[in-house]
């Protein structure tokens, strides 16, 4: 629809974007009659890695899947409030949820790599989306951006499932890289994985950042304060509070946030 | 002291008894039923095995016992359910995918839902009616391989979406979220992983419901399948006999030459419905390979 | 090598232009995605077309047939002879034939195939199990042609040499083959309800010091019962609607005897000896079958719906 001929002014629109890829006013999320999410509010800044903590059932996984409108699927699932992604609110009625998830990508908990080879997980997305250039090229890229070429170059035409976890897991995130998403939703990605893959995917998510906006889930404070630049921590549904990962760490403003990161609970 | 008395001891000893016998009983149920199985496998072979040759494959039904053959019955049989094959899959597994993925959890859902159920459940020979008054009468199909296959059609649908719906259901929930996290539509993420990962459950099932269409005889009576045909049909339109009505043709005679015949001719229907069950589990083991 | 910006413009590899920057409005209908999903809705409905057909179809024959014999007669005569003079329509007769050649069946598969059931989910070795199962469903697959000609060539001759004035159709011989046809059903779905029964609540009543038997009698059969019921009642009109097998094996006599040893008629064989004579479309003797076939069916119904009400209810207990 919107077809853009000339394409320096998108360079003049994408340099007039705000600081922020997506903007979460009054949310409150519900599942059938039960609240999950209460108002949360706060801004995610592009080319940064946000963190969401807290106790388990505490929203984060709800919230972060209301990102992409992955709730959609999830039955008597309603969300209230503005997602603001770009000038839209990803929740108003013309907005088309498929549109949303091919510019939003996300990382599961567990690895889910299609049971096909590991060349056609990466170039399924593009293709049914209209990729034009070669996906042997894209293949590479993608592989290398998730740093698992290497390992799997010579076998792309194997089966995804005879990988190990990590690779598995890094797979998925090649093959939603693989999408050219503006913003990756990544939902506790290390959990079923051994400390060695995780600290692989950390360096990874590391090196992402300068070229994606990431958003991170995860039950592991270590990691948050590790990885992240910003961190909101949540607890039953609230926002209880949203900042620089360093002050959420060392100097929070809330009594409850100190109690969690320093142990104390949870 | 309750529990140490002699009585106490010699009840617990007939508890135990009871409990032997008990098992041994429904272990000897259960093995004669398997002992019967074989039992009545032994009495058609003997019965139908001297009848069993070239001739009898390769013949036309006839009034003579030592000239007649299933020749036009499994033709008919084959064209039967290639042509039951065409209209049920595609009907029977788009029903699955639409109430699976596509309709929610809605009351026109649940509606259809209980429908299929209590179709699953009608007495064939109520198809055979239907088949009668709709095809062969109201559509003018006459007495066709096209109104037998119709009506077998509508006869097996209910145990295809049944069977293919619960392959579907198998297929995990985080495949379909990797596809759509990709910005894939509904029918992207069916069509290109939701139906591969179930095509070999869906295939079983599938089989399983055309054996059942190769042995049903009740409908074809009653739309009028001929008993006596000497001639092979060449298209949809032609009339036909298939294989459980020659059978029962010849069950029906009073004559022992014709029993044996019509025993020669269950060892044939069985052969067939064996080699099916056999391609399924082919199949299935097959795909299931190749997804691993 | 010089990584380019992934989101660059100018370099865009998608069809349909670069995505940054772009609405995530709709930008239409997609008409693919529509036609698909109209067509396995479409594909969906012929079940319900099929259903209201059959009603349909039934129910206006039947009105048809009403208006020439009276509802009293046709429920409540004792004497069914549509095809000939003097014509009666009394359809007792033939309900008569089918519950006696059911109740037969019953009586041989509910207490021999809840037997097998708890053989293969109490006692048999998984190894055992896993050869039996497939041998009963096997069992089950076979056509019902096929159970008619034992019940001629094999099950009658044996009977006659213990009962040497049994009638060479009759209804015990049928009642025998139908119970062995829905024998397989009743075990493998009794089967799956008793295992469904959650091993705490054996290893519960084995703690409080219970036989094997005790077990499975007191404990686990109760609380599969829902489940084994469902399969009974299932069984019992899949036998209600068998058709060949019992054409071939009881007879064409409608009768209200008491004795399993003669010929009688089920509704289901005399819808299948209309259809194989030469009854012109149209007159009563034709509407007949749609009468016949209305009862049929609606008593079938009646029992398959129950059953599923005592399944579902069942699953919500287990799963």
């Amino acid at each position: 629809m919107s077809q853009v001929s000339d394409p320096s002014l998108v360079v003049q629109k994408l340099q007039m974007h705000k600081k922020s890829a997506l903007e979460l006013r009054n949310v409150n999320i519900f599942y059938t009659d039960n609240k999950a999410v209460n108002d949360v509010s706060f801004n995610i800044r592009r080319n940064k890695i946000t963190a969401i903590i807290g106790p388990s059932g505490c929203g984060k996984s709800t919230l972060l899947r209301s990102l992409n409108r992955m709730n959609d699927f999830v039955e008597g699932a309603r969300v209230e409030g503005e997602l603001i992604f770009g000038e839209e609110n990803l929740y108003s009625n013309d907005v088309d949820a498929v549109e949303v998830r091919r510019r939003i990508g996300m990382v599961f908990q567990k690895p889910n790599p299609f049971p096909k080879s590991i060349y056609n997980n990466i170039a399924w997305g593009p293709l049914i989306n209209g990729y034009q250039d070669s996906t042997d090229e894209l293949v590479e890229r993608s592989l290398k951006q998730a740093a698992l070429w290497d390992e799997v170059k010579d076998r792309l035409h194997e089966s995804a499932l005879n990988l190990s976890g990590g690779q598995q897991q890094r797979l998925c995130i090649a093959r939603a890289l693989a999408m050219e998403p503006e913003v990756l939703l990544m939902d506790e990605p290390c959990s079923a994985l051994d400390p060695i893959s995780t600290s692989r995917i950390e360096d990874l998510l590391f090196e992402l950042k300068s070229r994606y906006t990431i958003v991170i889930v995860t039950h592991n404070m270590q990691q948050a304060a590790r990885i992240s630049d910003y961190t909101a921590f949540m607890e039953m549904g609230d926002l209880i509070e949203f900042n620089v990962t360093k002050k959420i760490f060392t100097r929070p403003a809330m009594k409850r946030t100190e109690e969690y990161v320093t142990g104390r609970f949870g | 002291m309750p529990f140490s008395s002699e009585q106490e001891s010699r009840h617990l000893a007939h508890r135990h008894r009871k409990a032997k016998i008990f098992a041994l009983f429904c272990a000897a149920i259960t093995w004669s039923c398997v002992l019967l199985l074989g039992v009545l496998l032994y009495q058609v072979s003997i019965d139908g095995f001297k009848w069993l040759d070239w001739q009898f494959i390769s013949s036309f039904p006839s009034r003579f016992p030592e000239r007649a053959g299933i020749k036009s019955a499994l033709v008919g049989t084959i064209w039967l359910i290639s042509l039951v094959a065409v209209f049920s899959i595609p009907v029977g597994v788009s029903t699955a995918l639409y109430l699976e993925e596509f309709a929610g959890r809605g009351k026109l859902a649940k509606i259809i839902e209980v429908n299929i159920a209590n179709l699953a459940g009608v007495p064939s020979i109520v198809y055979g009616i239907l088949g009668l008054a709709i095809f062969v009468r109201y559509f003018a199909l006459e007495r066709s391989l096209v109104s037998g296959a119709l009506t077998m059609s509508l006869l097996i649908l209910p145990v295809i979406i049944i069977a293919s719906r619960e392959a579907i259901k198998t297929v995990p929930l985080s495949i379909r979220n990797a596809a759509y996290s990709l910005g894939a539509t509904k029918w992207q993420t069916t069509w290109s992983h939701v139906l591969p990962a179930s095509f070999p459950g869906i295939m079983t099932g599938v089989i399983l419901a055309l054996s059942r269409a190769i042995g049903e005889t009740a409908p074809l009576i009653m739309i009028g399948a001929l008993t006596f045909v000497a001639f092979l049909p060449e298209g949809p339109m032609d009339s036909f006999t298939a294989m459980p009505i020659q059978i029962y043709n010849w069950v029906s005679r009073p004559q022992q030459d014709f029993h044996e015949l019509a025993a020669a001719g269950i060892i044939v229907l069985l052969a067939v419905l064996l080699i099916m069950n056999a391609t399924a589990i082919f199949i299935r083991n097959k795909t299931e390979r190749r997804l691993k | 090598m010089t990584e380019e910006l992934q989101n660059d413009p100018a370099n865009s590899r998608w069809e349909s232009g670069p995505t940054v920057g772009r609405s995530i409005k709709k930008s239409g209908v997609r008409w693919g995605e529509f036609a698909i999903k109209s067509w396995l809705a479409s594909c969906s409905f012929i079940s319900i077309v099929t259903t209201v057909a059959i009603v349909f179809l039934l129910v206006r024959e039947t009105l048809k047939f009403f208006e020439s014999v009276s509802p009293g007669d046709f429920f409540f005569g004792t004497t069914w002879t549509p095809l000939f003079q003097p014509s009666a329509f009394g359809v007792l007769p033939l309900v008569w034939g089918t519950m006696i050649v059911t109740i037969g069946a019953a009586i041989i598969a509910i207490p021999t195939g809840l037997a097998s059931a708890i053989y293969l989910s109490e006692y048999a070795p998984d190894k055992v199990r896993r050869t039996i199962k497939p041998v009963l469903e096997l069992l089950a697959g076979i056509p019902t042609v096929v159970y008619g000609y034992f019940a001629l060539t094999f099950v009658t001759p044996a009977l006659r040499n213990i009962f040497p004035d049994i009638q060479v159709f009759n209804a015990l011989s049928a009642s025998i083959v139908v119970g062995i046809m829905v024998l397989p059903m009743i075990a493998t779905m009794s089967d799956n309800a008793l295992r469904a029964v959650p091993i705490s609540l054996r290893q519960g009543a084995y703690a409080l010091g219970a036989t094997s038997y005790e077990v499975t009698t007191r404990v686990v059969v109760p609380a599969g019962l829902s489940g084994v019921m469902a399969s009974f009642l299932l069984a019992i009109s899949r036998a209600i609607g068998e058709t060949m097998a019992v054409s071939l094996a009881a007879g064409q006599t409608p009768n209200m005897s008491l004795s399993m040893f003669e010929s009688i008629q089920t509704m289901t064989s005399y819808i299948v000896q209309v259809s194989l004579g030469d009854t012109p479309s149209g007159g009563v003797a034709y509407q007949t079958l749609f009468a016949v076939a209305t009862l049929l069916f609606a008593i079938t119904l009646v029992i398959n719906i129950i059953s599923q009400l005592i399944l579902n209810r069942f699953r919500e207990v287990y799963d």
